[in-house]
């Protein structure tokens, strides 16, 4: 501590930003089923550990204290490294930060972070973004589909993680006041989002035909066939997917495996194109 | 198939089997990984088609908190290639297979994970001892057992001879290949479940009745959907932050201190 007075103070260089940004994108390598993303936030923290501490006593001991354990939305994780990047330069310059307080910091953020990332990013953006882009690439095959998502969830991903670790980095630990009100509100509007495009992409890219005809009735001196589809479209579009959705979530929540739901709905359509249920459009 | 092309499928499995656990490229994804493996087989067309409708089914697949998803990586390559190479499976079809594989590769990402742990404990030894390297070679050792958890499995499925799919396709009854084709329509339904199951709480409804009704209007597309959204998501903040007491006076009192020292 007395070498910090008569030294340069330490800190990170941009090209360190940036090393632990890109090993960032590598964070769930080792998930385990034990202290989960532990190893992995070391691994993206050892450029900054390298370049702080410089005997391998200091280095060790800043290693096997982020070995705890540790789990968060994985992309919320760079909010947390600029934190503890910047806690761990204090450090290094003979502040009073011991590894509980540092551990409590990283601890503390990331529940909080992975109910905000979980929602947003998997919640929402993800199948908002894939169900878009599925609808192009079912509807004409195009390429733009594929491209679509690929390149706008890596740059929106890539560009989220470079800001949030700037932001923490350079906030510290006052991150926490500072965005404390705008989490709920973020975490809101996304679900709210996220809710109404799922209830429009339900009725649209969702088929069903149900081909047996209930009556016939004259329109236009013609003879028209009713069908059962044609009734249920008429109570509202999109009914019977929306009903079924619903289903399916009910048992979902009484803990049923959704992988049992597929195999039922695979076996239903099986038997309900047997006995002229249900057809292809 | 050449030797080429088999080698960049492996290539494609493995890329999309480390993205299985890292959930960062989305290599894993069907709308991806199916593509690439279209474009390997020379059949980029049916790639993206299949990718598109298998998409629709994973949508709700995610990893949270320690809970694993069913694995899109197995599911997408290896469908893929029975779908878009030369056993030439239908859309149909593939997506019923797809659905044994995603569990296949749940049940791998898990023994991985578990066998991870023995990994960690080995390097925080050798960390005690000094040795520091040890970390970077342990999780890319790990994240390697993860590409490789999808690259074995795919080079089985490459070894299965197409005559075998074949024989199995033309013996399948004609009831199941249009129950399979009816499913593909309709296996989306449990995706969206989970992902509505995780957002729902009681105040959210009312966006979803929204949404329904509102998509029945065919003159309105995805983008205009979407923006109605994210019209609605802005007006439900802005008004809940204005209407909630407790917020609204301290932020008044914060601008006037901040007035009252820039005086």
């Amino acid at each position: 501590m007395t070498s910090a007075n008569n030294q340069m103070p330490k800190t990170l260089t941009r090209p360190d930003l940036f090393r632990l940004f890109w090993r960032s994108s590598f964070e769930q390598g080792s998930w385990n089923y034990e202290r989960m993303q532990n190893l992995g936030f070391v691994y993206v923290m050892m450029p900054a550990i390298k370049r702080l501490y410089d005997t391998p006593e200091d280095q060790r001991a800043a290693v096997l204290r982020h070995l705890g354990f540790f789990n968060t939305m994985p992309y919320m994780q760079s909010t947390i490294t600029g934190v503890v990047a910047n806690m761990e330069v204090q450090r290094a310059n003979g502040s009073q930060l011991d590894d509980q307080a540092i551990n409590n910091v990283k601890v503390g953020m990331m529940g909080p972070l992975a109910g905000v990332g979980d929602p947003i990013w998997w919640g929402t953006f993800r199948p908002v973004l894939a169900a878009f882009a599925a609808g192009l690439a079912q509807g004409k095959a195009s390429l733009i589909g594929p491209l679509l998502f690929f390149f706008g969830w890596n740059i929106a991903r890539l560009t989220f993680r470079w800001q949030s670790q700037k932001v923490g980095y350079s906030l510290g630990v006052t991150i926490t006041t500072k965005t404390g009100n705008l989490l709920p509100k973020l975490t809101q509007g996304a679900s709210i989002l996220g809710m109404f495009v799922m209830g429009a992409v339900i009725p649209r890219w969702t088929s069903i035909e149900m081909p047996t005809v209930i009556a016939r009735v004259h329109a236009h001196d013609q003879l028209e066939q009713l069908t059962l589809q044609n009734v249920c479209d008429r109570i509202l579009p999109g009914l019977v997917p929306v009903l079924l959705t619903l289903i399916c979530l009910w048992l979902i929540r009484k803990r049923v495996n959704p992988i049992w739901l597929m195999l039922g709905i695979l076996v239903l359509s099986i038997f309900g194109y047997s006995i002229g249920l249900l057809g292809v459009k | 198939m050449s030797v080429t092309v088999i080698i960049a499928i492996l290539v494609v499995a493995f890329l999309a089997g480390m993205d299985g656990i890292l959930d960062e490229w989305e290599f894993q994804q069907p709308l991806v990984a199916c593509t690439l493996i279209g474009w390997l087989l020379g059949d980029v067309t049916t790639g993206v088609l299949f990718g598109g409708s298998l998409q629709m089914i994973t949508i709700g697949w995610m990893n949270i908190g320690a809970a694993v998803a069913p694995d899109t990586a197995l599911a997408a390559v290896g469908a893929a290639i029975w779908v878009c190479g030369p056993a030439h499976l239908t859309v149909a079809e593939g997506l019923a297979i797809a659905i044994p594989l995603a569990l296949i590769g749940q049940g791998l990402t898990v023994i991985v994970r578990r066998l991870v742990v023995k990994l960690v404990h080995y390097a925080e030894r050798s960390v005690r001892q000094g040795n520091l390297n040890v970390i970077t070679r342990v999780h890319l050792l790990s994240l390697t057992l993860q590409g490789l958890r999808v690259v074995i499995p795919t080079a089985l499925i490459l070894l299965v001879p197409t005559t075998l799919m074949q024989t199995f396709k033309a013996g399948l009854p004609h009831n199941v290949v249009m129950g399979l084709a009816v499913a593909g329509g309709l296996l989306a339904v449990v995706g969206y479940a989970i992902v509505v199951n995780m957002m729902a709480t009681k105040w959210l409804w009312p966006f979803f009745i929204l949404g329904v009704v509102l998509a029945a209007i065919t003159a309105l597309n995805m983008i205009a959907l979407g923006l109605i959204g994210l019209a609605l998501a802005i007006i439900y903040v802005q008004l809940q932050s204005q209407t909630r007491p407790p917020s609204g006076p301290d932020d008044e009192m914060d601008e006037l201190d901040r007035e009252l020292e820039d005086l």
